[in-house]
């Protein structure tokens, strides 16, 4: 929220500098978000007069000016906006002028053949506001040439301040005044909200309430008063001033007066134009009607919505905007002023569905002081007569305004408590008694009736933040945590420990880690096994971030694609991160994936002088498996490796492993279909662990390892080769081979695998060593023989093979 | 001839052939001529048969010698042909050692500076005796916003930009968590009920110090803002943490992250549901430079909000709040990440581009502790 320095002052009497105010803003949780000298910033911005403005000869949309900027030559000024006319009274900036709306400076130009010496200016230009719809219109009678922020009245301080949504009554100046005051900053002043004397009966009756026993009924308090025979028309400079120094641009008399009203004491008016009304005004919930808003919008509003109607339909949507029906305008006569209460959440609702934002919402669904719905009225009306003249009716009420009434039992340790810094009693209640809180005592402590600008103070640790931020938080004495334990125990759990470990052993094999993001297209979410629609999100952001992944792949796949296009077409990545197989905790796992790209293998990638690398294959991707599951603690040749490909993988190339039922990871290369479908050139090796399939590591009482037994007898090894079906995998051949002596066979490897037509059509070639570890006694012929027999037996029945001769 | 004659023939000859042999096979050839079966010097030898005692007597000694002598050059004249040998070999297999490696990636491996992060957060709160707690990243409205004290209509459940998933069978829309926060429920809450999955972090009774790492989203997006990022939040539950204590441990916490001796912290009274009272906190620093110098200079900047934990939401997890009380405080990793590291652009963090994980990734071995350095 933006103010003025003079305009604080006109509620604060204070000596302080605008610096002292604006450090004390932020200290007392009102805080400062900038200080601007607004006359310094935008002097040499001057009125001016468009003496002419003609039709761009080749743009549609650009008109040539000239324009009379008090230097005594007309300047050609080509200007896009769609107000640029002749006769018009605006705001010019010469070139060389520093243009902050647009970051630039403006010069002298040539806009399709036409010179434009400057620029004319739009509010948003000046950053007075946001409004960029047009260039800045003046008074008729404006002078000629002189500096705009001092024509303006925008030459003094302004403060722009964030208010949380709990201080509704920080909304206007009073209420910043009054917190400044309650710190010490000065002194509050008094405004007369007295009422003001009636000069006859209300045309308009009090505003029935037309709501059925179970609709919701936003409106509280309605108060309204009829004030006959204005003159309305521009408002006097003082007040214009005011509204534009904080970006409000003045648009008459009374609409200035609700404006000041709002932004004074956060308290939102409406006015209406009595003479349009249609009967007498009610107060109901819409009935799916239409209705054309300020803003030059229409909007649908639904039975969940307040409107102030008459016989023809809606005239205000109640607490968010008036509508254009009942506006005032210059030539208004008689004016009907609003001043209501509404329920703040019910504002909030309203607000989100039409997606309208005013000033009005923004300060009523922060909850606004009920004790102001009457004055409010009175200090709108008696400003009314003052500016405009006419006479005011008798005011109209109707319901009643909810107080919090809200009464907290303090004790007097409870600051302390909270926050460790013993405050005097005396000093405590003094801040409270200054914020407007009455505080009696009771017992130990004391019982603090809550002001009614304050319904956000409901509890005892309300009001210690209330105490704490008038001392100032930086005078809490700081305090070490006692250490719970001397040396601290264990901090990780087996999966946050999984994670670590397992990124570090991929990025040792060259893999750089990314994090992609959670959410993909729907397309590959259901590509990888995802898509369903509880993992849909209802409002994504972007068409290619609706769904939650199944998978990392998708995303890493991505980032290959990306990184393709800048020239890296060899590429090791790898991601640790959540996967969503439901919408519920348990359907969240954690995965790690990675992929290599193009010829990105481990012994190093590209073209070479030492040797060509080979493009990425299955091989890699399940040695990369294999390192991050003995990182894990795992022995991945200890595991059932099945010739079982994931749906991504290529058909032949690529595998499961298992565990029992449990799937702990995928490795294979990427299905050519899917790499083309993905926009991706090259071989693509990828494997996915599943961390949370991995069992947990059995904890055992105690950290010793099992015994090392060492052989003193010279281990012997064996080779046999067995001709089989090239269908026939390896697993197989090992697991009979392993199985045929448990004892004495240590070890069993295929060091060689071939095919060709003197094995038979069909058929492959695969040799095994064979380690034989004696265990107490050297081995004999003998021995050897029966071990070879059972070794040969064992994988010529499991595989249907036979030995080779 | 007489037989000096013959040896000293025999011994220039021999000695010259030997000089000439090139290689051990010609040598070899000499030594078969000279002293094999038939050679030249074993028939003198033989010859000493058929002689006269006397002669013998005489000749056996020379002819002796001569063969010791020729045994001799050829031992000598081998053991240098095979140092030649071995010369010429190792001077053939020479490599230009110049030659650049081959460039294995393994040289460039690089772990992504949130998971560094987040390692150091680690470290730095496990010594305060903090462990680690996680919760689902879709996450219930209960869990997000009712449980935290966010009224329903409230406006500050609209600052939060929520993603909201597809409503499930029961009409109910689950969201994904604005925030780490709902963590803090899920940890504080009174339940005997074992959680959904491993990786959640079981319900404990106080004393409770956690720090919750983790995705956070929102639907927003611009420079400064991605609808993913990931935030840490931390909790103290018991009898007696206060404001002092909260000043200590995020002091203390932000010099060691950022190794300088010394931080100097604002502390801003603001809003958060979730605690009462709610400040923001703002770090000194210098940003007058290319780089933000934490611990010194004259400007402030916003780096995280915290509070004591809102009586509601103690309630809320059924405990007393006038028995227990405790603070909580959150910030963005990305965010302080970047701070430390220096890069410019958050929305590069999720690109994975290898040019940025390569310059701004840290080494596998690189991993923070308080005994080796946060950083190296």
């Amino acid at each position: 929220m933006k103010f003025t320095l003079d305009w604080l002052k006109e509620h604060l009497d204070t000596d302080a500098s605008a610096d002292e105010i604006g450090t004390t803003l932020t200290l007392i949780g009102l805080e400062l978000e900038g200080v601007e000298d607004q006359g310094k910033a935008l002097k040499s911005f001057v009125t001016a007069h468009v003496v002419s403005a003609e039709q761009h000869p080749n743009a549609d949309k650009l008109r040539v000016c000239k324009v009379d900027a008090g230097t005594g030559e007309l300047i050609d000024v080509v200007c896009g906006a769609p107000n640029a006319r002749t006769g018009l009274k605006t705001v010019f900036a010469f070139p060389g002028t520093y243009i902050p709306g647009k970051d630039m400076t403006i010069g002298k130009g040539n806009i399709r053949g036409q010179v434009s010496n400057g620029m004319l200016c739009s509010n948003a230009e000046l950053e007075l506001s946001e409004d960029h719809d047009g260039i800045i219109e003046l008074p008729a009678d404006a002078p000629i040439g002189v500096s705009y922020p001092a024509y303006a009245g925008i030459d003094g301080v302004v403060f722009d301040i964030s208010i949380t949504p709990n201080r509704g009554d920080a909304t206007g100046v009073y209420g910043i005044a009054r917190d400044l005051a309650a710190y010490g900053l000065g002194t509050l002043k008094s405004t007369d909200m007295s009422p003001v004397p009636s000069k006859g009966k209300s045309p308009i009756a009090p505003l029935p309430h037309q709501f059925g026993a179970d609709e919701p009924k936003a409106i509280r308090r309605f108060g309204g008063r009829y004030i006959k025979g204005v003159k309305n028309g521009p408002s006097p400079a003082w007040l214009q001033q005011r509204l534009r120094a904080v970006g409000l641009r003045p648009i008459n008399a009374i609409v200035d007066i609700t404006n000041w009203v709002s932004l004074g004491w956060g308290r939102p008016l409406h006015a209406y134009d009595a003479d349009k009304l249609n009967g007498q005004p009610v107060l109901r919930n819409a009935r799916n009607e239409s209705f054309d808003a300020l803003d030059n919008k229409v909007y649908t509003l639904d039975e969940t919505m307040t409107v102030i109607a008459d016989d023809t339909g809606p005239l205000c949507l109640g607490g968010i905007m008036g509508g254009i029906r009942s506006g005032v305008t210059d030539g208004t006569v008689n004016v009907f002023m609003e001043c209501a209460s509404w329920d703040a959440d019910l504002i909030a609702r309203t607000g989100r569905k039409t997606g309208i934002v005013s000033d009005a919402r923004y300060r009523l669904e922060r909850h606004v002081d009920p004790a102001l719905t009457d004055p409010g009225l009175e200090l709108a009306t008696r400003l009314v007569l003052e500016l405009c003249g006419g006479e005011a009716m008798e005011p109209v009420f109707s319901g009643e305004d909810v107080y919090p009434n809200t009464t907290i039992d303090f004790p007097l340790g409870e600051v302390a408590r909270l926050t460790g810094l013993a405050v005097e009693p005396m000093v405590a209640t003094a801040i409270l008694s200054r914020l407007g809180f009455a505080v009696t005592p009771k017992g130990d402590g004391f019982s603090v009736k809550v002001p009614s600008w304050r319904p956000d103070v409901t509890l005892k640790a309300d009001l210690v933040e209330e105490i704490m931020r008038m001392v100032g938080v930086d005078n809490i004495p700081v305090e070490p945590l006692p250490r719970l334990n001397h040396v601290a125990p264990r901090m990780l759990t087996a999966i946050q420990n999984r994670r670590r470990i397992v990124r570090r052993a991929l990025a040792a094999r060259g893999l750089d880690e990314a994090v992609t993001w959670s959410f993909i297209s729907h397309a590959e979410a259901t590509r990888f096994g995802g898509g369903q629609e509880s993992l849909q999100l209802a409002n994504a952001i972007a068409a290619d971030m609706t769904d939650m992944r199944p998978s990392l792949l998708p995303g890493l796949l991505a980032a290959a694609r990306r990184n393709a296009n800048r020239g890296i077409g060899d590429l090791a990545l790898f991601e640790v991160g959540q996967v969503f197989l439901s919408d519920a905790p348990e359907g969240q796992h954690t995965h790690a994936t990675g992929i290599r790209t193009g010829s990105a293998g481990l012994s190093g990638s590209g073209r070479h002088w030492a040797a060509k690398a080979a493009p990425v294959g299955v091989y890699d991707a399940k040695a990369d498996l294999g390192a991050a599951l003995d990182a894990l603690g795992y022995d991945i040749d200890k595991m059932q490796i099945l010739a079982e490909p994931a749906p991504w993988s290529h058909p032949g190339r690529g595998g499961r492993v298992a565990q029992g039922p449990k799937t702990i990871a995928w490795f294979g290369e990427l299905h050519p279909a899917f790499a083309a479908e993905l926009d991706i050139a090259g071989p693509v090796a990828a494997f996915e662990i599943d961390l949370d399939a991995l069992p947990e590591p059995r904890r055992k009482p105690t950290r010793t390892k099992p015994a090392l037994a060492l052989s003193q007898l010279m281990p012997l090894s064996r080779d046999f080769a067995f001709v089989v079906d090239q269908s026939v995998t390896a697993a197989v051949i090992l697991k009979a081979a392993r199985g045929a002596d448990k004892a004495l066979i240590k070890d069993v490897t295929i060091f060689d695998v071939f095919a060709g037509s003197h094995v038979g059509e069909g058929k492959k070639s695969v040799a095994i060593a064979v380690t034989l570890q004696p265990l107490d006694k050297t081995l004999t012929d003998e021995d050897i023989d029966k071990v070879s027999g059972a070794i040969i037996a064992a994988v010529t029945k499991s595989t249907g093979g036979v030995l080779r001769a | 001839m007489s037989l000096e004659n013959q040896i000293a023939t025999l011994r220039a000859e021999l000695g010259a052939a030997i000089a000439a042999a090139t290689d051990e096979a010609a040598l070899d050839t000499v030594r078969v001529a000279a002293l094999g079966k038939k050679g030249s010097v074993s028939a003198l030898l033989a010859s000493l048969g058929s002689m006269a005692p006397d002669e013998r007597k005489s000749a056996g000694p020379a002819i002796n010698g001569l063969k010791t002598e020729i045994a001799g050059l050829i031992e000598d004249k081998s053991t240098a042909l095979k140092a030649a040998a071995l010369d010429a070999r190792l001077k053939a297999e020479t490599l230009d050692v110049t030659l650049p490696l081959q460039p294995a990636p393994t040289a460039r491996g690089r772990i992504h500076p949130i998971s560094q992060t987040i390692d150091e957060i680690t470290a730095i709160f496990s010594d305060m005796g903090f462990s680690i707690a996680e919760g689902p990243d879709i996450e219930t409205d209960y869990f997000n916003f009712t449980a935290l004290n966010f009224p329903e209509g409230h406006p500050a459940r609209e600052m939060h930009d929520t993603f909201f998933m597809k409503p499930g069978a029961d009409g109910v829309k689950k969201v994904l968590r604005t925030h780490t926060s709902p963590v803090q429920v899920r940890v504080m809450q009174k339940t005997n009920e074992k959680p959904a999955a491993a990786y959640m972090t079981p319900a404990m009774d106080p004393p409770i110090r956690v720090v919750i790492p983790g995705r956070t989203y929102r639907n927003d997006s611009d420079q400064t803002h991605t609808p993913m990022f990931h935030q840490v939040e931390g909790l103290v539950i018991d009898k007696s943490s206060h404001i002092g204590q909260l000043r200590w441990v995020l002091e203390e916490f932000l010099k060691a992250f950022f190794e300088v001796p010394n931080v100097t912290l604002r502390f801003r009274p603001s809003f958060f549901p979730f605690t009462e009272p709610s400040m923001e906190v703002d770090v000194q620093c210098d940003r007058s430079g290319s780089e933000v110098k934490i611990g010194e200079g004259n400007d402030w900047l916003e780096i995280l909000g915290c509070g004591m934990v809102h009586p509601n939401v103690i309630a809320n997890a059924g405990l007393d709040p006038d028995v227990y009380q405790g603070f909580a405080w959150g910030m963005g990793i990305d965010r302080i990440a970047m701070l430390k590291y220096g890069m410019p652009d958050l929305r590069a963090f999720f690109d994975g581009d290898q040019r940025w994980l390569d310059h701004y990734g840290f080494r596998p071995l690189d991993l923070p502790t308080l005994f080796g350095g946060l950083s190296s």
